[in-house]
């Protein structure tokens, strides 16, 4: 098994900033946006813009909420019993704006999945994607994201993890292959 | 991944705390799912699910029915009064029947205690109990404890009494179970007609008095008289059995705390216990029925996920 540094914390801060300015870009004051955090691993990025929106580019009330997907997984019984974790939606996103932030896009089947789940709180005039980590060539679903920290090539036994400062001691994107 | 240690929920007796423990947490995630606006998840889309009820019922049927249907399963309903069953087919030909029509799950309700073990050694399904004669009734136990632990924040430590017909009742002895494996200290309260003669071998206390039950308990689970099982005279009369063992909100207000109060339904209002206690906000009554469903959902997808 090898490991290799993709992202080091000052390339991953410049990236989530350039992206907080991306989504400024197009949704200015956040008023009819809402960020929604894909459960587990979105959850630490989308806070992290939230962050970052309001402490740096003085945006208030930003809407953000999480979304676990797993009831709405395709791959149900076809593999290992699938943990779910908490959703915590506490507003309907009927003719809003959606976000979906992520952490790494890979089959794309999270995002399908997640597309059918955020049905069940209304629906929304415009669905987004941001992510961190786009593994091209590696879909299995016609699902591009609209913002994306950076691009990586990567084959299937190789991982792309992303760490958080807030768990693993430092911010860092790492490769790594079995 | 966290799973259930059985690929059948026969009794409580059967699964261990952990298994109880991780229905819990999944029955957390789907609470927070039937009060969306869209109360519904497709998990079980391509899973066929046959309730089979050789006895009565209403709210154990409807929860499992919902609960099916909020996940998104097929669901056939099968009723044994109006089936062959009564022309004098067997309980394995009937279930093995409905299982060629391709059906991955049972639900059973049967008068005979160890129906629902019974299946499960001869068919090719899933079997979950929803009540077999008096040995147990699953659900009603997770949900009770379910019910307690989100009033309470834990059942560990907590002190429950059952009160009433403990004899005929498939809820006490699943309760019994479920909460001791909880680490909760359970006492048995009602006629001595109705209390199993070796209960305490179960570990259970007995105390025949439901005053001194009530000042020792936090949470009262006040059974239902079931006339139908009675089959001879347990008590002198039902007026009797009220004045001894029901309770009312006299009795309630002239304890020393708060008690919490529950009752598995249906409810003889004025016999177990009056109207006043059961629409008081000590009673978490409709609580146990909307836990019911956000449990059976749980018991169903994780006993389903292992169907492969």
């Amino acid at each position: 098994m090898s490991q290799k540094i993709l992202l080091n914390h000052k390339e991953v801060s410049i990236i989530l900033h350039r992206l907080a300015c991306q989504l400024i870009e197009n949704h200015l004051d956040f008023s009819n946006t809402i960020l929604i955090g894909i459960q587990p691993r979105g959850t630490q990025l989308a806070n992290r813009l939230k962050q970052i929106l309001q402490e740096e580019y003085q945006i208030k009330n930003i809407a953000l909420g999480f979304l676990d997907i797993t009831f709405f997984r395709d791959d149900f019984r076809r593999g290992e019993t699938l943990e779910a974790n908490k959703t915590q939606i506490d507003f309907l996103v009927e003719n809003k704006k959606v976000i979906f932030i992520d952490d790494v896009l890979y089959t794309g089947r999270s995002i399908n999945a997640a597309l059918s789940a955020i049905q069940s709180f209304g629906r929304p005039s415009e669905v987004e994607l941001l992510v961190l980590i786009d593994r091209r060539f590696s879909r299995h679903l016609p699902i591009q994201p609209d913002y994306r920290g950076r691009q990586v090539d990567a084959i299937n036994n190789e991982k792309v993890v992303v760490n958080w400062s807030e768990t693993t001691g430092e911010d860092s994107v790492e490769l790594i292959t079995k | 991944m966290k799973e259930l240690s059985v690929n059948h929920l026969l009794g409580i007796k059967y699964i261990n705390e952990n298994d109880i423990n991780l229905i819990f947490e999944t029955a957390d995630h789907f609470k927070e799912v039937i009060n969306r606006p869209i109360k519904k998840v497709p998990s079980l889309r391509d899973i066929t699910i046959a309730n089979i009820f050789f006895e009565n019922s209403t709210r154990t049927k409807l929860s499992f029915e919902l609960a099916q249907k909020r996940l998104s399963a097929d669901v056939i309903n099968f009723a044994a009064s109006s089936s062959s069953v009564t022309k004098g087919e067997t309980l394995v030909d009937t279930v093995n029947n409905i299982l060629s029509m391709k059906v991955d799950m049972v639900v059973m309700r049967h008068a005979s205690p160890g129906a629902a073990v019974f299946l499960s050694k001869n068919v090719k399904a899933s079997i979950v109990n929803a009540g077999d004669g008096a040995h147990e009734h699953p659900t009603q136990a997770l949900l009770d404890a379910y019910t307690i632990r989100e009033k309470l924040g834990d059942v560990s430590g907590k002190k429950v009494v059952i009160v009433g017909d403990i004899l005929h009742s498939r809820v006490a002895l699943s309760n019994i179970y479920s909460l001791q494996k909880l680490g909760a200290e359970v006492r048995v309260c009602g006629p001595k007609t109705l209390i199993p003669k070796y209960i305490e071998a179960l570990g259970v206390k007995v105390e025949p008095n439901l005053r001194k039950a009530l000042e020792w308990c936090d949470v009262a689970n006040m059974l239902r008289v079931q006339n139908e099982r009675l089959d001879i005279s347990y008590f002198p009369s039902t007026r009797e059995y009220a004045m001894q063992y029901g309770l009312d909100k006299k009795l309630l207000d002239s304890l020393n705390k708060e008690i919490v109060i529950m009752h598995p339904g249906p409810i003889n209002r004025g016999v177990e216990i009056t109207s006043d206690v059961a629409d008081s906000k000590q009673s978490v009554i409709l609580n146990q029925v909307e836990n019911g469903v956000a449990i059976r959902m749980a018991v169903i997808y994780l006993l389903a996920s292992k169907i492969k």
